[in-house]
């Protein structure tokens, strides 16, 4: 069967120019930067080269304001963990849709003595500059709010949250793995203080990330024991992968215009396909400031996880917010914080396309999935035929004729 | 993550529908959950002569709600009662630990349908008392971490 891989933000193949840029360093140039001796010289170079390739990238000023991390998750820690226990401030403010990796951390601040608020989005998963506004206090320590969405694709206005922030003399995090090499990025343009980001979302390796921090921010190190990445990260530094990392974001931003271009024609052309053969779905995020590649769509009447299996029978990979792909029972709190009700939201469905997806890819999917939808709704005891296709988005249809 | 057993149901559901002017009508679980299922149920002299579901809900709640109208179809009353959650589970040769508690509910679903037939028919079954048909439905009480990281 051909596949079909539509979970790109999930993560995406490693490409062959970053795969051979890293191959000399996984084995003839396998010295420890840290080294004295030749080999560990020549392996520092080469890395000291892919830090500014990646400085370059992002517009930071400086190469020394990339540490280098196992992941986009440690880039976060670091970041919220690192600035929280070094400037002594007691209250953090994030927003209500951030990836675990930021929420989750946020929480174990609050538990452990920390206060956090955490601020609500619209409908479309935007968060307000101005609730930011008024959510900062004196002893504010730290404000992180994510740049693009993974569930629902919604891009944050981050550049205006950073002014903000550099008003009230508050530092501003964003968790920016969703959107680097995929948007424009320049962190002194937006006025970001730290920004994570990782090698995989943007076909680098897996196991590699990292974190800008402006020169001046002082950082309290959550890996100790080593001298690495200036005393901020103890460790080995993963020389092929920062490589491969470096290389991946130099062409996908070359690319962008591109890449840009043939994702949105593809996204909207499946979005409105969708609408067009299947009755009761609802889009989720927003509208057009969203990630080039994102589709989250909530099926009404049908579950999430049904619908992945479905879709992976007839070979399309995708992935759901819902609660029932890992046995719990309450689905994302991004879209709970986008005010969908349960029902509705245990039926969405991401799919996130690619650099390698095709026109043949759009069409097969809308060929399939009516009739997989069709299937399910037969099967679900909430599933109440109607005649009219727009019921959800119809404020007449308590009194409609049509939908009667 | 799930058996070709829980697989085969999902692509071809059995006895998937409702039993019009069924005898009997068991629904469990909510929205809240993800999962909700509704079995139907037709009765003949003490015997299940016919059931049929219909579910929203994963694979597993898919594959359970389609397995229980299967394993009891033709099966008697005090049988069918017999059955539990476990049964169904084995029956489809495992489910993944964390969907055991969440989607496996088809011989709940199938014991509130017994009892509301019961229920209407009072001593159609002798020596079984409705009341003494126990589901517990903890279901919606339940809270389990959100869905982990897409």
């Amino acid at each position: 069967m051909d596949r079909i891989y539509m979970d790109y933000s999930a993560t995406s193949p490693l490409r062959k120019e970053a795969l051979d840029a890293m191959m000399p360093y996984l084995t003839e140039n396998f010295g420890n930067p840290s080294s004295i001796h030749w080999f560990g010289r020549t392996a520092k170079k080469a890395m000291e080269e892919a830090r500014a390739s990646i400085a370059s990238s992002i517009g930071a000023a400086d190469p020394s304001e990339i540490i280098i991390t196992s992941c986009g998750s440690e880039a976060d820690n670091l970041a919220i963990w690192g600035v929280m226990e070094t400037y002594g401030k007691k209250h953090i403010i994030t927003s209500a849709i951030e990836h675990h990796a930021v929420i989750d951390t946020v929480k174990i601040l609050a538990k452990e003595g920390y206060e956090a608020t955490y601020i609500p989005v619209d409908e479309y998963g935007l968060v307000d500059p101005e609730a930011v506004r008024n959510a900062i206090r004196p002893d504010t320590g730290l404000v992180s709010i994510m740049h693009g969405n993974n569930e629902i694709g919604t891009i944050e206005p981050i550049g205006e949250i950073a002014g903000i922030c550099k008003e009230k003399g508050v530092l501003f995090h964003t968790d920016a793995v969703q959107t680097l090499g995929h948007i424009p990025i320049n962190v002194q343009a937006i006025g970001a203080d730290l920004l994570s980001f990782a090698g995989h979302k943007f076909y680098g390796p897996k196991g590699i990330g990292g974190l800008y921090v402006r020169k001046g921010i002082r950082l309290e190190p959550q890996l100790t024991g080593g001298a690495q990445e200036r005393k901020r990260r103890a460790g080995t530094e993963n020389v092929a992968y920062i490589i491969g990392m470096a290389k991946a974001l130099e062409l996908a931003i070359a690319e962008m215009p591109d890449e840009t271009r043939h994702l949105t024609t593809l996204r909207d052309r499946l979005i409105k396909g969708l609408f067009e053969r299947i009755p009761e779905i609802k889009l989720n995020g927003h509208p057009t400031k969203r990630l080039p590649g994102n589709v989250n769509i909530s099926y009404k009447y049908v579950e999430g996880e049904s619908l992945l299996l479905h879709l992976d029978m007839n070979g399309i990979a995708a992935s759901s917010g819902s609660a029932c792909t890992s046995g719990s029972l309450e689905p994302s709190h991004v879209l709970m914080a986008i005010g969908l009700n349960h029902e509705t939201a245990h039926g969405s469905v991401r799919m996130s396309l690619g650099k390698y997806n095709t026109e043949q890819d759009i069409d097969k999917v809308l060929e399939v999935y009516p009739g997989i939808v069709a299937k399910l709704r037969e099967m679900s005891p909430l599933y109440v035929k109607t005649t009219c296709a727009r019921k959800e988005f119809c404020d007449e249809s308590g009194t409609c004729s049509v939908n009667k | 993550m799930y058996t070709d057993i829980v697989m085969d149901h999902l692509t071809n559901p059995r006895n998937m529908g409702e039993i019009e002017n069924a005898d009997g009508i068991g629904q469990i679980g909510n929205p809240v959950c993800g999962d909700i299922m509704r079995i139907t149920i037709r009765v003949k002299d003490g015997v299940l002569e016919d059931i049929k579901f219909k579910t929203f809900g994963c694979g597993a709640a898919i594959a359970t709600s389609s397995i229980v109208t299967q394993m009891m179809h033709g099966k008697t009353i005090k049988e069918a009662l017999a059955l539990t959650n476990k049964h169904v589970a084995e029956e489809l040769g495992g489910l993944p630990t964390n969907k055991l508690h969440c989607s496996n509910l088809a011989a709940d679903a199938l014991h509130l349908a017994i009892k509301d037939y019961l229920t209407k028919n009072p001593g159609a079954v002798e020596g079984v008392d409705p009341a003494n048909i126990i589901v517990k439905d903890d279901h919606d009480e339940e809270q389990g971490p959100s869905c982990g990281s897409i």
